[in-house]
């Protein structure tokens, strides 16, 4: 620790915001967007006026439909903000490399308060002919790096997750009734979150006969796509006084790639850039993974959720299935409750932003029904494969 | 899997999409320092190199991972299949991900393919791309008998 430099800690989280969430809402990104942003200022006591930068992943991108519709400027125009400095790209590290480049802005003095933002129109936009989620689907031929994989019939991430998941259950004798325990959990905790997608209970059973999309993942183990925005206010800290309430508490960043970004040359197949970011997120910290109170972790997939469980070290590397085992540990009277707004499995894919927001609502005491007691650590984390990130966040102690 | 999407063939990539014309499976290589370098740079990661060119394999490798893919991504793909990542035996960590032929879908997941499975590669031309797909070297159960004395 002595010679680590922890700048993230003079940035705090003064508010988030999160707009109607759902299945083809037929709403335009911008008006999800504004919804979202409009809500966190409110949350953090700001005024549009206060905003001088904003941050987005993975900026404005026409393809695939629905990833990505909106960019920095489409939040600047249409509410009218005046901007020091601004960002919006999707080479960082996971979705929530945005939210590290605000902090950075932050700490550097390059902006006061930064509005983090995250829209998806997936759902409106996906058709029979069109899925979001398919590489090269389109007319085009490939190029670049995702030329390696869809020629063999590899066109989604949940066949090169499967792959990865295939290789933990060989090495280390991993069960599907054991990954079952992270899509069950997230549909239970969907039940007590009013903006989930999916609130009825997943049975072991229904779990165990649903159809399969690439063995050994099957369609609960893959999130659903949906319509939504999530925003999250970065704020200097010496600006604490002007804010409605005690911030979230900015601990540690784990932003690391030590590893190949491929998705079949790292070196260990049983792991993925998680394991990576969140070793350095616990070197920039004398928290440990036993003081976390609370896990929102990247549920893309339900094996990627696991591989973040693993890296953040809350069990030795190969015994997830020994800590998933019944699904107690990761309830919400267990030792660490894993997803508690049903994730992006059952609360549906905010792509990253999600589980910010959860953390900070934990924090702040305001999850509702859902209210972890007495959380005051949590760790949020997003990406798969080659690329991730993750942070780990406390309350204003 | 007649709809799988193609590679755009291009000055840089030809030599893997295409060697497989003469029945060969090309990889860049470094000619400084031997580095098999894959996905292709064109210039080597561990010496710097810019002396880079393909070179022939043996094409025999070894599975390192699969899956067995049941969902109809596009029109006209012919499923389920099994999806592969193979390591070939010229370097540790030098892998192509490809798909199998000559394994049973059906049974793969029950044990019908298994991480160790010795692969042969052969080519299936689409167009103007020769795909390098893989094969057992002898039947499954022999080859992995092989695979486990090897170990
Ligand atoms: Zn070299």
């Amino acid at each position: 620790m002595s010679t680590t430099r922890v700048g993230e800690r003079q940035a705090v989280i003064s508010g988030v915001g999160q707009s109607q969430i759902g299945r083809k809402l037929g709403r335009s990104g911008v008006s999800l967007t504004v919804e979202a942003v409009t809500e966190a200022l409110a949350d953090a006591g700001l005024d549009r006026s206060d905003i001088d930068g904003v941050s987005t992943y993975p900026g404005m991108a026409p393809s695939p439909p629905g990833m990505s519709p909106h960019g920095v400027r489409d939040l600047k125009e249409a509410m009218g903000l005046e901007l020091d400095w601004f960002s919006g790209g999707g080479e960082v590290p996971g979705q929530l490399g945005a939210l590290f480049n605000a902090v950075a802005a932050v700490v550097t003095g390059l902006a006061s308060h930064v509005v983090v933002f995250r829209t998806v129109t997936e759902s409106s936009s996906q058709t029979a002919e069109r899925r979001a989620s398919v590489t090269g689907s389109g007319d085009g031929r490939l190029t670049g790096a995702l030329q390696w994989y869809p020629p063999f019939g590899a066109m989604s991430a949940s066949n090169w997750i499967a792959l990865y998941a295939q290789r933990y259950m060989h090495d280390f004798g991993l069960t599907r009734e054991q990954l079952a325990q992270i899509p069950i959990t997230c549909r239970t905790n969907a039940a007590l979150n009013p903006k989930a997608i999916f609130t009825e209970p997943l049975t072991l059973g229904a779990y165990l006969s649903a159809r399969m999309i690439s063995w050994p993942l099957c369609l609960f183990d893959c999130d659903v796509p949906a319509d939504g925005s999530t925003a999250i206010i970065v704020s200097h800290e010496s600006l604490v006084a002007s804010l409605r309430k005690p911030p979230v508490r900015i601990e540690a960043i784990g932003s690391a790639l030590h590893g190949r970004d491929s998705w079949d040359q790292r070196a260990d197949l049983t792991t993925m850039a998680c394991h990576d970011a969140a070793p350095m997120m616990w070197s920039r910290t004398d928290l440990k993974p036993a003081d976390v109170d609370t896990a929102q972790l990247y549920d893309g997939f339900s094996f990627i959720c696991l591989q973040w469980l693993e890296a953040c070290g809350f069990f030795p590397k190969g015994e997830a299935g020994a800590f998933l085992a019944g699904g107690e540990r990761i309830s919400r009277s267990g030792e660490l409750p894993l997803n508690t707004n049903g994730g992006q499995l059952s609360g549906g894919r905010m792509h990253g932003y999600g589980y910010v927001h959860e953390a900070c609502r934990q924090l702040w005491g305001e999850a509702g029904q859902r209210q972890i007691a007495g959380a005051e650590v949590a760790v949020a984390a997003a990406g798969g494969g080659p690329i991730g990130g993750c942070i780990l966040l406390t309350t204003s102690r | 899997m007649n709809m799988a999407p193609l590679p755009l063939i291009t000055d840089e990539n030809r030599y893997f999409w295409q060697s497989g014309r003469e029945g060969v499976l090309r990889i860049m290589r470094c000619e400084d320092c031997g580095w098999w370098i894959h996905q292709p740079e064109p210039v080597c990661p561990v010496c710097l190199s810019e002396h880079v060119s393909p070179n022939a394999t043996a094409g025999l490798g070894t599975v390192e991972g699969f899956t067995v893919n049941h969902q109809q991504w596009v029109p006209n793909l012919d499923v389920p299949y099994v999806i592969a990542i193979v390591e070939l035996d010229e370097q540790v960590g030098l892998r192509v991900m490809t798909r199998l032929v000559g394994v049973d879908a059906a049974t793969a997941a029950a044990g019908g393919v298994q991480v160790g499975l010795r692969v042969e590669v052969e080519f299936e031309q689409r167009d103007d791309v020769w795909l390098p797909l893989f094969r057992p070297v002898a039947p499954v159960s022999a080859s992995l008998e092989q695979a486990g004395e090897a170990s």
